[in-house]
């Protein structure tokens, strides 16, 4: 039996247990446990990287007809995806060590780190439906403990409560989803159900809802429209986490699983257009919010949101393989852009707003340029990593103009809004007092910006990417699609660094951007109205159903009886007598005569 | 002949006047005297019971034996029945049922 993919399963949990139970009190010793577990996890991906398919599962609840399984599941996909998550989530843990190095609660962060790492890889390797669901709740756990990290701040908890809840709801319909399939089909393994779905001949109605329910969790999890409103809070954990959660691991869950179960989808057009329609709704919603936000950490969370936008967007093109091009090449760079906002924010003593920065060239060297190889990578400049995904994307999307144009303006957006954060945070003057004292980070956060820039700068050749993945091939016309895509990346990229050079405020004030197009506000009032309207209707049914009639009713029925019966107590001695010889009369009566 | 019949009939008989007395009468000694009558109507048809179901010549003793439990009983419940009455009386100046009728709703 091939054991490693249960050592790259397992080494995350026994640190984050090894942590738990021994090395609370010991924080550097914990650090170096959980980075050392990760580091395994990457040692035997590679290994698994270079080995072969294969499957293996063993019984881990047996109730008769229904069988949970835990196994495993080795191909394409999940090579590339454990070399993602365990090769950006080494570099996220080494880069750690750094940030997290006055933090108190060091231990408990890598314990949540390498839970997260498990509860991910967990996911990854999964080889059924109920096994992804587990470890698919594990991942919202502990992202809850890590957004929540410095919960005696009000924002963090409030936030992870938010990404809590926000995942759940998606989850709910995943759990739905995983029901149907299930019951359709009698099992909830992929490799049964990639091969059996669309024989088994059911309505395509059934299979429209079927696949729609399962696209409910990457909804929660990739944070599409509607439910996309808790990853933007949950940059309140530290600046590490978000790298994690945004760049290799949680949010990529929900593509992911997309791409796994895409012959969910694939015999349900009705299913496809759905996907790519939310995907591109969340791409442009996103990217217009991310125009207007002066929070260095929250542009690129809104950047994250766009591209998860466009990745899911391709699997709705049924190009999944674009999509994963795309997770692959936005994983690096987008790790490489947070953990170079993390480094500036932590020499800037936890300053977030680029209002408040400028001028960093100089002072910051390593992280000025690994972040301007990031942002050339996320807004398509060739022949950086995103140039080659994304137009990947808009060539698989040119037999459907609407989306072509939907993603020619994301394009153009992310350029855009991409060169104003870097013109307004790096270049300039600096603006504050903080941002004239800045200071390069230590080498154990700049190392990991360099490895990481250099898949930002080169995954993206077709050559060395087919080394990693199928890069889909697109016949029509690449060039009319490389031409709107260059296009595009000219004019944002143009736009924001004319508009935003030497400028010491935003000159343009959009409230609609700004405010995130009132989602939050929606949403609360959304849930105060159903939550009143709730708390009427069980508020009636409680005074004048279960009141009016069961409690009210009983006793009354009781008291009743009991009014009616008292008027046999008449107090007279010889009556009592009386009903008492005349029951013994009735008694005898029945007894020698009533059974005749 | 005296067969079982007449003794049995005597009991009831006996049994119907106490019961009668119980119902009717409004002194409550005289319808503590009553329910005596009841008891040993019961005796009698006791008796009657026992002798009328002899074995190889000697009657049912059982039955004579429950009489002297009823005696016993008896016995005792006058002894607690007329402390009884004595303490009504004490407490009420009166005997009569019609009296004691504050037992009811």
């Amino acid at each position: 039996m091939n054991l490693s993919p249960w050592i790259i399963l397992f080494a995350p949990f026994v640190s984050a247990v090894v942590i738990v139970l021994f090395t609370e009190r010991f924080k550097k010793l914990s650090s170096y446990i959980s980075v050392a577990a990760v580091a395994i996890s990457f040692v035997f991906s590679v290994a698994v990287f270079f080995g072969q398919d294969g499957t293996a599962s063993f019984n881990w609840i047996d109730l008769g007809t229904f069988q949970v399984k835990i196994g495993y599941l080795i191909n394409d996909l999940t090579r590339l995806m454990l070399l993602i998550v365990t090769g950006v989530g080494l570099l996220i843990h080494i880069y750690s060590i750094g940030y997290m190095a006055e933090d108190r609660g060091r231990s408990r962060y890598f314990c949540g780190l390498s839970l997260f790492m498990f509860s991910m890889l967990g996911i990854v390797l999964a080889n059924n439906f109920i096994m992804m669901f587990i470890f698919w709740e594990l991942v919202g756990f502990s992202s809850y403990l890590l957004i929540g990290h410095w919960f005696y701040r009000p924002a963090p908890p409030a936030a992870a409560n938010k990404a809590f809840l926000a995942n759940r709801l998606g989850d709910f319909g995943f759990m739905l989803g995983i029901l149907v399939v299930w019951s359709a089909s009698g099992t909830v393994t992929f490799d049964e159900l990639s091969g059996h779905w669309s024989t088994l001949g059911l309505s395509p109605g059934f299979m429209t809802a079927a696949a729609l329910l399962i696209f409910c969790g990457a909804v929660g999890k990739s944070a599409q429209f509607p439910l996309h409103v808790w990853l933007p809070d949950a940059m309140e954990g530290p600046t590490p986490v978000s790298a994690l959660i945004h760049a290799a691991t949680m949010v990529a869950a929900g593509v992911f699983m997309l791409v796994r179960t895409y012959f969910l989808f694939e015999p349900s057009p009705t299913a496809l257009d759905v996907v790519l329609w939310i995907g591109l709704i969340t791409s442009l919603l996103a990217a217009l919010m991310a125009t207007q936000q002066d929070d260095i950490k929250r542009v690129l969370a809104y950047s994250t949101l766009s591209q998860l936008g466009l990745m899911i967007a391709a699997v709705g093109l049924g190009a999944p393989q674009a999509g994963m091009f795309h997770l692959f090449t936005h994983a690096s760079f987008k790790a490489l852009l947070f953990l170079g906002a993390g480094s500036v924010i932590h020499s800037l003593q936890n300053e977030q707003n680029i209002w408040q920065m400028g001028g960093l060239q100089k002072k910051m060297p390593v992280t000025f340029w690994t972040f301007l190889i990031g942002t050339l990578a996320l807004i398509a400049c060739p022949p950086f990593a995103g140039f080659w995904s994304k137009d990947d994307i808009l060539a698989s999307s040119d037999r459907n103009i609407p989306a072509f144009l939907a993603i020619a303006a994301v394009t153009y957006l992310t350029a855009f809004y991409m060169s104003r954060l870097f013109v307004v945070a790096f270049l300039g003057q600096a603006r504050s007092e903080l941002a004239r004292h800045a200071h390069e980070s230590p080498r154990v956060m700049t190392i990991p910006l360099i490895l990481l820039s250099i898949p930002a700068c080169i995954a993206g050749f077709p050559f060395i990417a087919s080394l990693f993945i199928k890069v889909p091939e697109h016949e029509g016309s690449p060039i009319g699609s490389m031409a709107v895509s260059l296009i595009a990346f000219a004019a944002g990229a143009a736009s924001g660094y004319y508009l935003y050079k030497e400028k010491a405020r935003d000159s343009i004030e959009i409230p609609l951007f700004e405010h995130k197009f009132y989602f939050d506000e929606m949403y609360g009032s959304l849930i105060k109205w159903t939550q009143d309207l709730l708390a009427n209707i069980s508020g009636f049914v409680d005074r004048w159903v279960i009141d009016g009639t069961v409690v009210r009713g009983l006793g009354g029925i009781t008291w009743g009886a009991g009014f009616a019966l008292r008027f046999l107590q008449v107090g007279n001695l010889q009556a009592y007598a009386f009903l008492f010889g005349a029951g013994v009369v009735l008694l005898l009566y029945f007894i020698l005569f009533g059974t005749k | 002949m005296v067969t079982l019949n007449d003794y049995l009939f005597a009991s009831g008989l006996l049994f119907a006047i106490g019961f009668a007395g119980v119902l009717l009468r409004r002194n409550v000694i005289i319808i503590f005297m009553a329910l005596e009558l009841m008891l040993n109507a019961a005796n009698l048809s006791l008796i009657g019971f026992s002798r009328y179901n002899a074995h190889d010549g000697l009657p049912d003793y059982n039955g004579q034996v429950l009489v002297f439990f009823i005696i016993t009983v008896a016995a005792a419940e006058v002894t607690v029945g007329l402390a009884i009455i004595v303490a009504l009386f004490r407490a009420r100046q009166t005997t009569h049922v019609e009296d004691m009728n504050t037992l009811k709703f």
